[in-house]
């Protein structure tokens, strides 16, 4: 194969992003937007450790980045998942 | 010689996989996919660990592949009953016949 | 690389885009719900290809595991049978000027990407190592050279608690719905694995993969999974020592910046010959924390001494 590699996760992670802004933009629904925000953000963190990799050494500054942002990511959910219900229970 | 032994023991795992998953398409409902996933899975881990084991080199390795396969059989023991007990709690009947 | 690899990656990620498209537009919510976790639980797998262990790690107790628990509990507190969930848009005016300007977009990435000048900051990070106090490169870049962004970062989870807290929810219940033997009997056998991993991280993280995010999201696993089995905090941990325990980490992190500041008047300049263990004390209260921090954010509102909380 004449592909440099990683250039299948680049794809993947495009691909992911662009489900993730597509959905974020065309659903109604919330949760479906938290979803699809993480769907987004999994793109990200897919780009930017393979682009990571595609030096002579695994480069650890986009590592540590991802490391984090998974954490912050999931403290996203959880504080928008808050407001949802919150939303739901003052609008019946 | 263990090496051959070792793929023989790997591919015959994936057998049981096969065979697990295609009870969880075939099968009518949720009791019965669950009885063909939980313990054709719990084998098929359990023979690609031990071939597995057999390819590594050194025993904490191998010590590792055990507990791996322990706690699936845990883990997949408790996660089938809660599912199936879940499962009894909406209302679905057992399929007879 | 190898064909097969290639082969492997190949249905790896296509699992994973379907999975993707089918949490944000399956038909019901709950079906979307399930494919995000199967795909949180093919995201450690890529990690895992990539040859992130650490983040792998991560992913598997967070992205699968923390975040579908958070997102079946919304599902139940939301009410069902609501109002119809998908836009109504047509295919021709919605979706294909959006494929069409994604596609642009991938295209152009690729291109972009694959010209990138290949070397990132790695020979920085190496060369910069000996200084470091640790010999785990990630662990470097998290809790020296860039401990300013991880100070901030753990700012946040904190600030997402108040967040969560001042929306006065009500705490999710911890008793489970239905009689289920297994789990308690599970968890009493897990716990303790899950503190010895959690600490076995911790120490690890100074010289390989692991450290307090990874640590922390294993300690919340654990902590989750006893709530779901029905375990409740003893009373006397709720309030100011759950406060303490949420904040402990941020604490720590700020006071070991500002006393190295007597050193050299620098934030966050560690002295070499105390680097290691101050950076192994911010390690242990960080890694604890965010455990705790997690859990919270899973319970929703501030535990009070009637309901559950972190055990």
């Amino acid at each position: 194969m004449s592909l440099p590699p990683g250039t299948l996760f680049l794809l993947a992670a495009a691909l992911l992003f662009a489900i993730g802004a597509h959905g974020l933009v065309t659903c109604r629904h919330l949760l479906r937007k938290v979803l699809a925000l993480n769907v987004a953000t999994t793109g990200v963190f897919l780009l930017l450790v393979t682009l990571g990799r595609s030096g002579t050494a695994v480069d650890p500054v986009p590592h540590a980045m991802v490391l984090t942002g998974i954490v912050v990511a999931l403290s996203t959910t959880a504080v928008a998942l808050g407001l949802i219900v919150r939303l739901q229970r003052q609008r019946p | 010689m263990s090496a051959l032994a070792g793929v023989v023991l790997i591919v015959m795992g994936l057998l049981f996989f096969l065979s697990g998953t295609v009870g969880l398409l075939r099968f009518p409902d949720v009791f019965t996919r669950l009885h063909a996933i939980s313990k054709a899975d719990t084998l098929a881990l359990g023979l690609v660990c031990a071939g597995l084991a057999l390819h590594a080199d050194y025993g904490a390795l191998q010590l590792k592949l055990l507990l791996i396969w322990l706690l699936v059989i845990v883990s997949g023991a408790t996660c089938s009953s809660l599912i199936a007990r879940a499962a009894l709690a909406h209302g679905i009947r057992p399929w007879q016949r | 690389m190898h064909p097969v690899e290639m082969l492997f990656d190949a249905l790896l990620l296509l699992s994973m885009v379907v999975l993707a498209w089918q949490g944000v537009h399956a038909r019901n919510l709950f079906r979307a719900v399930v494919s995000f976790m199967m795909f949180g639980l093919l995201t450690a797998v890529a990690w895992v290809r990539l040859e992130a262990p650490d983040i792998a790690l991560a992913e598997a107790a967070l992205g699968a595991g923390l975040t579908g628990a958070l997102l079946l509990a919304t599902l139940g507190r939301l009410d069902q049978g609501g109002r119809a969930t998908r836009l109504r848009t047509t295919f021709m005016r919605f979706s294909l000027p959006w494929m069409a300007l994604g596609l642009a977009g991938t295209t152009l990435l690729l291109a972009v990407t694959l010209a990138l000048p290949a070397p990132g900051l790695d020979e920085a990070v190496l060369r910069a190592m000996p200084a470091a106090g640790v010999d785990s490169p990630v662990t470097a870049v998290l809790l020296n050279f860039r401990a300013w962004d991880t100070l901030l970062e753990i700012a946040v989870m904190l600030l997402a608690v108040v967040a969560l807290w001042s929306l006065g929810q009500d705490v999710l219940a911890s008793t489970p719905r239905l009689p289920a033997p297994a789990l308690p009997a599970l968890v009493r056998l897990l716990f303790p694995l899950f503190l010895l991993s959690t600490f076995y991280l911790l120490w690890r993280g100074g010289h390989g993969p692991g450290g307090a995010f990874p640590a922390g999201a294993l300690l919340a696993a654990g902590l989750v999974l006893a709530l779901l089995a029905g375990a409740r905090v003893p009373e006397r941990m709720t309030g100011a020592p759950l406060r303490c325990a949420l904040a402990a980490g941020l604490l720590a992190f700020l006071m070991v910046a500002v006393g190295v500041m007597a050193d050299r008047g620098v934030f966050f300049a560690y002295p070499p010959q105390h680097a290691p263990i101050l950076i192994a004390m911010v390690e242990i209260a960080a890694g604890l924390s965010i455990g705790v921090m997690l859990t919270a954010l899973f319970l929703g509102g501030e535990p009070t001494d009637v309901e559950g909380g972190p055990s």
